[in-house]
């Protein structure tokens, strides 16, 4: 693949701010990071974060004025969404009634448990596994900030709760979705990162 | 659930410290990056910076240091002071900042809550609500504390909640700095009328003030600043307490 042993990740650039966060994550992890949204460098990147903040109906309009939404659900490179960003990688969303890209076959919904919205702060992880969470437990803290969230279903990797058991970590074949922030979770967090870092370019599609 | 959050509040001037720290691990204690990197390296769940600059003029080194402070650490933070617009906003969270927050400009101009909501998420909007308690009455202060608002404390925050704020950080002007412990009959209440976290302020001066701020008062955060600074509670002991009274929290 092109630009091979480069130590680059590219970020998704889609007008949702804040990923300087992201960026200072990885330069601490001597990586640097390309912010775009040009098809060519978005297939040639070697691995990919697909972040986001805010509301999901505008990052998903954002997502389809870039043309985003008809690329992302074609890479076959390590994707790792963030946040906002595995929600929109889910097959819809409460949140304005969003249509998602439909990697992850579950509906992101809005917590409605009694619980305070959004939730803020920072929860162990129930349950973890595949090689993203390597060298990360079950009951690890990481921190979380939304009012919506993935059910737990199929393709569930990581589990936390707050009034409900849902996902804290999703796969499908070479995408990964996170709903915690990995660069806010102390090392926690970037043990997750460079697990991603650690993941094989290829061949992990099938 | 999410444990209860220690945030440690650093406030700042013109890109410095400025209440005096005494700790000598520190080559700088005047330094926010580096007492920030102590913090987050001693526990801390998150920080708040508040710049407290006199003017605008003097603010201008802010955004260099929200850069410095989030390349410096791994946890999240909230930046305050002097944000009065959108644009304020945006060049913090550019910057690095995970949320911010306001204050006399919300209660000046409610409806930037719903703007700043709207076009940031509510997650990364705290509103800060000073106030002070009158013959049974919780009245906000503005500018600091020295002007009063003319809005009482649960109004105001069920307003900001409706508006789109995604936490309120209540600074009880009674408690402040008085180390007698936090408000904790007001937070209870402020708990159950608004369904967005509450973070206590004013009053620490003991590690049971926090634990009765997370029990009696229900709060979801306690903020503090000299107890920290000054050495007089370590973060570790504070959440050794807090695990041993059966208090959910990050160790």
């Amino acid at each position: 693949m092109a630009g091979a042993g480069k130590k680059e990740v590219l970020i998704l650039d889609y007008g949702t701010g804040n990923i300087q966060s992201l960026s200072y994550a990885f330069s601490r992890r001597g990586y640097t990071t390309v912010l775009s949204n040009n098809f060519d460098q978005i297939q040639a990147a070697e691995r990919i974060i697909f972040p986001g903040v805010g509301a999901a109906k505008m990052a998903m309009q954002k997502l389809k004025e870039n043309g985003l939404d008809l690329i992302i659900p074609g890479l076959t490179q390590p994707v790792l969404g963030i946040c906002l960003g595995m929600q929109l990688m889910c097959r819809s969303s409460e949140e304005g009634d969003t249509t998602g890209l439909g990697i992850f076959d579950v509906d992101v919904r809005k917590f409605n448990c009694g619980v305070k919205v959004p939730c803020v702060g920072w929860n162990q992880l129930t349950e973890v596994k595949t090689s993203l969470f390597e060298g990360v437990h079950k009951q690890d803290y990481v921190y979380l900030i939304h009012s919506y969230y993935a059910p737990a279903c199929e393709e569930t990797i990581a589990l936390t709760c707050y009034g409900t058991p849902y996902s804290a970590g999703l796969r499908k074949k070479n995408f990964f979705g996170v709903q915690f922030h990995p660069e806010k979770s102390g090392p926690v967090g970037e043990q997750i990162l460079d697990n991603f870092l650690k993941l094989p370019t290829n061949d992990i599609t099938s | 659930m999410t444990t209860k959050r220690i945030i440690p509040c650093l406030d700042i001037a013109e890109g410095r410290t400025v209440k005096g720290v005494n700790f000598k691990e520190l080559r700088d204690a005047g330094d926010p990056v580096e007492l920030a990197k102590y913090y987050s390296d001693s526990g801390a769940d998150e920080l708040v910076f508040l710049d407290i600059s006199a003017s605008q003029e003097k603010r201008k080194t802010l955004r260099s240091l929200v850069k410095q402070v989030a390349k410096a650490i791994n946890i999240p933070f909230t930046v305050g002071g002097g944000i009065s617009a959108v644009e304020d906003v945006k060049a913090l969270l550019d910057s690095g900042a995970d949320k911010v927050s306001i204050n006399s400009s919300a209660v000046r101009n409610p409806e930037l809550i719903n703007e700043l909501s709207s076009t940031f998420g509510r997650q990364c909007i705290t509103v800060a609500i000073d106030a002070k308690q009158k013959l049974n009455q919780w009245e906000v202060y503005l500018m600091g504390g020295n002007k009063a608002a003319g809005l009482e404390l649960f109004d105001w925050a069920r307003e900001v909640e409706k508006r789109g704020a995604g936490e309120i950080l209540f600074t009880s002007m009674d408690h402040d700095g008085t180390k007698i412990g936090f408000a904790n009959e007001a937070l209870a209440r402020l708990s159950s009328q608004v369904n967005i976290p509450i973070i206590a302020s004013g009053g620490a001066g003991n590690i049971s003030h926090f634990l009765d701020a997370f029990t009696l008062g229900k709060a979801d955060a306690a903020l503090a600043a000299s107890v920290f600074h000054f050495k007089e509670i370590e973060i570790a002991d504070l959440k050794r307490a807090m695990k041993e009274r059966g208090i959910a929290v990050r160790l």
